[in-house]
């Protein structure tokens, strides 16, 4: 069967890490491309980032959290089911060059998104500094791995319960504070719409060019529809053929944070009815 | 026998009132003696004004001779020669401005009911299995088709009946192009569609779903193996009018309208996943094939009041006949000569509705058609909860952005020669993406032209 599931794994904070058999897509995927997966042929197109390809072994990694009615469907597959499409891979890879030094920016399940480029930054000779959030020690995702990956780690919770306590905004406020002198040339980030925001007004005041990986609501992934269209200095770019990456400073945030809940009625109700068929258990 | 000239036969259609509650075909088609009867009324004019208007020249007068004398069979394999998709075309060609239109009835509008004899045809076959029968001597040479609309469709069948070895590639999770994803189930039953693909697998066809050539496999892969390639990657990329709300809740292009109802079946959402929302008023920018169907799904999906905006007026609408009609019928509202400034909104970032001028009709333009012109200080708002925009479309980037090689007309078509020929040797292309927003026929049209000339490409270099 075409898409099995090969093996998987929960972690922290409703996030599942699965490996999907899909050969063709794992051997042409690169950093900062994404997969759209149907579950079945009733399901939706939902964007996924890949956080590692497997050429050798045809699989790709994915983790995702279980927000709604697709990813809490998703989240009950075993290894040995096999999901009915898995397309890509889609989307611009992200730019990679030897920058220098780079700060990586990561929250919640951007963290998984990240990864890859934190690990290919750092393979081509960037000096490469991480900063992670979540809302609390135990939703933290991929530590180990990010750690492993740059120079240098530091973690912010909300509630303090490891790390900083607070955001990973105020940590990169010291970070570049205490490189002033030897500069940054570099900051990637992926998270809520709203902590990348944060993070772009940040780097703007010190004129870091910084990208942005943007979660626009996607529907087919090719550039035919429009949904995912996004605001880029004034004019509308579409974040699945265009991007997902963008200059985060010339990014409309305020714009992308709306339109992701325009179906969020739907949404919910689509949950419930799922969750009254079969279970709210995660 | 023949009772020649006399009324043409009424199709029987669902009640508007019962049709706008679900996605079904709103023709029944016609009975066996209804089709006779109709047939029994064609002339078989000497100088066949309806195969000349017909952009490929079908055997209209085989087939309704055919159907007269209810050797249904007959008629089916007669239209089957010349249009693979005989139960497509039959009900979405523009019949009255082509075979129809010239037909000595259609003065009184009482042309021929041709597309109905050949949707009926297809159906009758479709439902009595009958199919064609024929040899194919294969060969060993491949040619790969970008694209699994009504271009690439024809293409692939009848390089097949030539023996080439075809692979497919087509971008969504479905085959179809346009008749899958844009036109809605009332107009063209998706189970027609699926009947066309599935004879594309008997051919042996081979269908490469979700691959898309530009972004998961290049241009250069394909030209280094295939012998010949032909694109009909059509015009799926939307338009926006570039005014300011466009990035409002509640607004859409047409093709994510249509997309989320027809391919994704948003409309029997909670069930299948995708969600669409429909407010109870609704604007559609545009009047033609396509905002016709967004104004008919609309209804369909709950909506109270429909409006089509328009900056002309509906005689120069470019819509099939039969869709200004039933979308009357169903409740549409034209608002004609007019033409949108700016989307309004609330503070939630949600559509409120829309600022629009009035037009007059000046002189006319290049396309023949009265070119509207603004009325100064004419402004009014019209109140709105979903907007959406049916301005046609443009070919996709991603496939074109991958192609730099490829001559391209400044909006993105494909430029080809009378063969068809792109610039680069034994790439050919057709349809939406050498034509802009044309029809399903002459894209078919272009398929089957193509298959020609790839024939003839390859036999000469096989030849040396
Ligand atoms: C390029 C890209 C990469 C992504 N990568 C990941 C990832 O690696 N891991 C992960 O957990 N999530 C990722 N997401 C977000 C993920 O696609 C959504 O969480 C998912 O579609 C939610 O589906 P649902 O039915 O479970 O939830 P729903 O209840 O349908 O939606 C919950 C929320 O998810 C967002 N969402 C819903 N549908 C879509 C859609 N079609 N496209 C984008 N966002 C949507 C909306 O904000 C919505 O309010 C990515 C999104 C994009 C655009
Ligand atoms: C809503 C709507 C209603 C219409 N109504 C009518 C009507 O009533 N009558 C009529 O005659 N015409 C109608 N048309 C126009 C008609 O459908 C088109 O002219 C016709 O479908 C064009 O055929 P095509 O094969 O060139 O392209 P398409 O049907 O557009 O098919 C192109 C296919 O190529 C695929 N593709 C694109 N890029 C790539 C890539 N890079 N790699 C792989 N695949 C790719 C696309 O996904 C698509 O499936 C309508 C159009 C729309 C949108
Ligand atoms: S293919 Fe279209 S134009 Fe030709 S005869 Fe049939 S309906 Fe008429
Ligand atoms: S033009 Fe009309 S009457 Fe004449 S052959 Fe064609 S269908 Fe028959
Ligand atoms: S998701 Fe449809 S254009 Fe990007």
């Amino acid at each position: 069967m075409a898409n099995r599931i090969a093996t998987k794994k929960q972690l922290g904070g409703n996030n599942f890490m699965i490996d999907i058999e899909t050969p063709s897509v794992a051997d042409r995927l690169k950093p900062g491309q994404f997969v759209m997966l149907m579950i079945d042929d009733k399901s939706e197109r939902i964007p996924m980032t890949v956080v590692e390809a497997d050429p050798n072994g045809g699989t790709i990694k994915i983790i995702f959290q279980v927000v709604g009615k697709s990813t809490l469907q998703l989240s009950r597959f075993e290894p040995g089911d096999s999901i009915m499409e898995c397309i890509g891979p889609l989307g611009r890879p992200t730019e990679i060059a030897r920058f220098g030094r780079v700060i990586c920016v990561s929250g919640g399940t951007g963290i998984a998104c990240l990864l890859p480029i934190v690990r290919i930054l750092n393979e081509v000779g960037n000096d490469v500094i991480s900063i992670i959030g979540a809302r609390t020690c135990s939703m933290l995702i991929l530590e180990n791995e990010i750690t492993s990956a740059c120079r240098e780690n530091y973690i912010a919770t909300d509630d303090g319960s490891k790390g900083k306590h607070g955001f990973v905004t105020d940590v990169l406020k010291d970070v570049i504070e205490r490189y002033q002198n030897s500069g940054i040339d570099r900051v990637f980030t992926i998270g809520p719409p709203a902590m990348m925001k944060a993070v772009a007004e940040i780097t703007k005041i010190c004129a870091i060019k910084t990208i942005a990986s943007l979660n626009a609501v996607m529907l087919d992934g090719t550039g035919m529809c429009g949904s995912c269209r996004v605001f880029v200095n004034g004019e509308m770019k579409l974040a699945c053929i265009d991007g997902p990456e963008f200059d985060a400073h010339q990014v409309n945030f305020d714009d992308l944070i709306s339109r992701l809940s325009m179906f969020q009625q739907k949404e919910t109700h689509a949950y419930q009815c799922f969750k009254e068929r079969k279970g709210s258990r995660i | 026998m023949i009772k020649i000239g006399g009324k043409r036969v009424g199709m029987k259609e669902l009640a508007p009132d019962q049709r706008i509650q679900n996605f079904d075909s709103v023709p029944c088609g016609y009975t066996e003696d209804e089709v006779v009867t109709e047939a029994r009324r064609c002339l078989q004019c000497l100088h066949f004004p309806c195969e000349l208007d017909c952009p490929i020249r079908m055997d209209i007068r085989g087939m309704i001779r055919a159907i007269a004398f209810r050797d249904f069979k007959e008629a089916f394999l007669i239209a089957k020669k010349d249009n693979p998709i005989p139960g497509i075309t039959g009900r979405v060609c523009p019949q009255e401005e082509q075979c129809e239109g010239v037909c000595p009835f259609s003065s009184r509008g009482e042309g021929v009911n041709i597309g109905k004899l050949e949707a009926f045809v297809a159906d009758w076959a479709l439902e009595n299995k009958i199919t064609e029968h024929f040899q194919i001597k294969e060969r060993p040479e491949k040619v790969g088709i970008v694209g699994s609309g009504p271009a690439g469709i024809s293409c692939a069948v009848d390089l097949r009946k030539r023996g080439y070895q075809v692979s497919m590639f087509e971008a969504l999770h479905l085959a179809g192009g346009v008749l899958q994803y844009g036109i809605p189930a009332f107009r063209l039953p998706k189970e027609i569609v699926d009947y066309e693909i599935s004879y594309l697998e008997e051919l042996r066809v081979e269908l490469n779903l979700n691959t898309i050539i530009g972004q998961n496999l290049s241009f250069d892969e394909l030209l280094e193996a295939y012998q010949a390639v032909f694109i009909g990657t059509g015009a799926g990329a939307p338009q926006f009018l570039n005014i300011d709300g466009e990035r409002l809740k509640g607004v859409y292009s047409a093709n994510e309208f249509l997309f989320r109802t027809n391919l994704m079946k948003a409309y029997l959402f909670p069930d299948y996943d995708t969600p669409i929302i429909c407010g109870r008023r609704v604007g559609v920018i545009g009047a033609g094939n396509v905002a016709m169907d967004v104004a008919r799904c609309a209804i369909r999906l709950g909506s109270q009041q429909v409006f089509i905006l328009y900056r002309r007026t509906r005689n120069e609408s470019p819509a099939r006949i039969e869709e200004i009609h039933h979308a009357l019928e169903e409740g549409v509202e034209f608002i004609e000569l007019v033409n949108p400034i700016r989307i309004l909104g609330d503070n939630q970032g949600w559509v409120t509705g829309v600022e629009l001028s009035r037009m007059k009709l000046g002189a006319p333009d290049k396309s023949g058609r009265p070119r509207p012109v603004k009325i100064e200080d004419s402004e009014f708002i019209i109140d709105l909860d979903t907007f959406v925009e049916a301005l046609g479309t443009r070919p996709n980037r991603l496939f074109l952005d991958n192609a730099p090689q490829l001559s391209v007309t400044e909006w993105g078509t494909i430029n080809v020669n009378d063969d068809l020929a792109t610039s680069i040797p034994g790439v050919y292309a057709g349809g939406d993406a050498t034509r802009g927003n044309a029809t399903v026929i002459l894209a078919l049209g272009d398929g089957r032209k193509a298959a020609e000339s790839i024939h003839r490409y390859i036999s000469r270099s096989v030849r040396g």
